[in-house]
């Protein structure tokens, strides 16, 4: 080592980095393939859910306080979501509205009471045309072939476009750090960190390992998802024998989620 | 070159000194924002972007107006721009580092911004928005650049420089047309989602820019030897008077489109700014000064003895530009913003950290404005006839 003078160790250097730098990138134009082909085979477990299309129907008649309570709190805790009181700064994956303000076009003068103010559970619609994935200038926010629109908050460079693109307000930011407002943790899944964005993400995790979205197991049967592609499914055939909407579906972003009046 | 920005009179360095403790306290709000979050400002779920990107907006259309300049002088050979066109370009730089610095200032996880060069994302307007503006900013620096260095050696610029100007002409509407796009893609933000937002755009950029140079112009004049001579000056002021009346009836087109057709989502914004919603009506103090001072400009510029009284016409340009400056750097956002998607209004005032972090950026840009214009004024000063023969100096 001791003969290796500093033109020689500058023209090693050199090389070291060209090929670190190239190697890398080669790596990663040829193996992006392989790569994806790997996590689809890891993605398919025997006892995973699986559906072409990801959707959910929500009965409104079904749903009471205590309903919209329980599946607040059940996706809340599994997914440490942060209790914030303040509402500048909340967090949430899924919520209680009024009908008036989940579907503002439908407001009426005329509108009977209880039907203007009933309870609305509202989260990600999950679009089939997400004009939030549209603009993530990361692809942090990106649709899966099941439809689920997923966020990875690893990659999340927190710029809000996708707040500002998603017409339902069903994004929130990371303003200060989230985990001063967690009480019980869930270890199973991921913190997130100040700084970020998150969403309902579909119960993506637990799909995986064959269980129902949170939301839909505390409901008591008010939220019913499925594969809205298969027409044997339960949730195309509560489709095709009711009268469901979709939040501002004008706009033509396809939310994956129905309800039923 | 630069070594022209070492020498200076004490003024010239109080000056830098005083925007550098303004740059040192906008840094010091920043890392206590780095080290909070973004919670420190005054943004929030409802209204997610703030006076950060108005300001990114506002600037955006600052540098893209040097254009205003820059195209009568190479593509018309207007002669009279001759002097100011590296003024032009040298405004250009500076806006387009403050664009660049507001939009990092905004970001939650700013150690993660190469993470849009890392996995480009060409479906995103922001990966179109990084491209032009980058590239602008190569083009002013380059274009300036070699072409006052020919001034200062008393030789023509060289042939191989004009493509680039040319590029950089065509460049200039584009990074203001895609910072549009930014916001008239977005379905469910009514007062944004219009076609002629990218139009306005660059009419409030062309009339904000001129006037900003209008009075940069006189401030040359006043402290420094070089004269960017009267009837420069003139027609800067004419321009941005015109594309003020055009920016004003853009606007006005979008009034008639929202209540002549009575669509409602499409009139609350425009409510909520004039006259408040709901009874939020933080922004129409904001909003009705705006109207003030596009009503004083409007005025001013247009009327020519007005315009041709220089005490006057200081006053015009800087109500254009304030105007503008309201209307594009605060208003324009956050009015976009309410109400919220599920018909509620969350209102937006910027805090006292977000307000230093945004002096921070504006002391930086002029930090950067003030060394590039002694620059070019030392040159101008010392190169007494520019090449078409007309005379730099003042008399």
């Amino acid at each position: 080592m001791s003969n290796i003078d500093r033109r020689h160790f500058l023209k090693l250097l050199g090389i070291g980095a060209f090929i670190g730098i190239g190697g890398s990138s080669l790596f990663e134009i040829v193996g992006k393939g392989t790569i994806e082909a790997s996590v689809e085979q890891y993605k398919k477990v025997p006892e995973a859910f699986q559906a072409k299309r990801w959707a959910m129907v929500i009965d409104l008649k079904k749903l009471d306080q205590k309903i919209i309570n329980d599946c607040t709190e059940a996706c809340h805790r599994i997914h440490n979501v942060p209790k914030i009181l303040d509402p500048k700064e909340e967090i949430k994956w899924i919520w209680e509205e009024k009908f008036k303000n989940a579907f503002p076009e439908m407001k009426d003068d005329y509108m009977a009471p209880e039907i203007k103010n009933m309870r609305v559970l509202v989260l990600c619609n999950h679009c089939d045309n997400p004009p939030c994935v549209r603009v993530c200038p990361t692809k942090a926010t990106f649709k899966r072939k099941d439809g689920i629109v997923m966020m990875d908050m690893h990659r999340c460079i927190g710029c809000r476009f996708c707040m500002a693109g998603c017409p339902y307000g069903a994004r929130s930011f990371n303003w200060k750090d989230p985990r001063q407002y967690i009480k019980d943790e869930n270890p199973e899944f991921p913190f997130r960190m100040r700084g970020v964005v998150e969403k309902c993400t579909f119960c993506y995790e637990r799909l995986d390992r064959g269980l129902p979205p949170a939301c839909v197991e505390a409901s008591k049967g008010a939220i019913i998802y499925g594969d809205i592609t298969d027409p044997n499914s339960e949730i195309r055939k509560i489709l095709s024998s009711n009268f469901a909407i979709r939040r501002k579906a004008k706009l033509g972003t396809k939310p994956s989620v129905y309800y039923l009046l | 070159m630069l070594e022209l920005a070492l020498k200076g009179s004490p003024r010239y360095w109080g000056w830098l000194f005083f925007l550098a403790i303004l740059i040192g306290a906008g840094f010091i709000a920043y890392l206590y924002q780095f080290q909070i979050g973004l919670g420190i400002t005054g943004m929030s779920r409802d209204v997610s972007w703030g006076l950060y990107i108005g300001q990114f907006t506002f600037l955006v259309g600052v540098a893209a107006s040097a254009v205003t300049v820059v195209l009568p002088y190479y593509l018309h050979n207007y002669k009279k721009y001759g002097r100011i066109a590296v003024i032009g370009e040298f405004l250009a730089i500076p806006s387009v580092l403050m664009c660049m610095l507001f939009i990092f200032v905004d970001l939650g996880q700013p150690m993660r911004v190469l993470n849009v060069l890392l996995h480009p994302t060409p479906n995103s307007v922001m990966f179109y928005d990084m491209i032009v503006l980058s590239g602008y900013l190569i083009w002013n620096i380059l274009c300036g650049w070699v072409i006052l260095m020919a001034e200062r050696k008393g030789a023509p610029p060289p042939k191989w420089i004009k493509p680039f100007l040319y590029i950089a002409i065509c460049w200039a509407p584009s990074i203001h047309i895609v910072t549009a796009f930014l916001y008239q893609g977005l379905p469910g933000r009514d007062y944004w989602m219009t076609a002629i937002m990218a139009a306005k755009f660059l009419s409030s950029a062309f009339a904000s820019g001129p006037s900003l140079l209008v009075i940069l112009c006189m401030i040359v004049r006043k402290f420094t030897n070089f004269d960017p001579g009267k009837e420069a000056i003139q027609t800067l002021a004419k321009t941005a008077a015109y594309f003020l009346l055009v920016t004003i009836a853009f606007y006005l087109f979008e009034v008639f489109t929202a209540f002549y057709s009575g669509i409602t989502s499409h009139q609350y914004s425009i409510i909520y700014l004039f006259k408040g919603l709901e009874g939020y009506s933080k922004l129409v103090p904001v909003m009705s000064i705006c109207v003030l001072l596009a009503a004083i400009g409007a005025l001013i510029l247009v009327t020519p003895p007005l315009r041709k009284w220089e005490v006057t016409l200081a006053i015009g340009a800087a109500s254009t530009f304030l105007c503008m400056w309201l209307e594009k750097g605060i208003t324009l956002v956050v009015g976009g913003f309410i109400p919220n998607p599920l018909d509620r209004v969350f209102e937006y005032w910027p805090t006292l950290p977000e307000t230093i972090i945004t002096l921070g950026v504006w002391a930086f840009g002029f930090f950067v404005l003030t060394i590039l214009y002694k620059i070019a004024s030392s040159v101008k000063e010392r190169a007494i006839f520019d090449k078409y023969g007309e005379k730099q100096i003042k008399a």
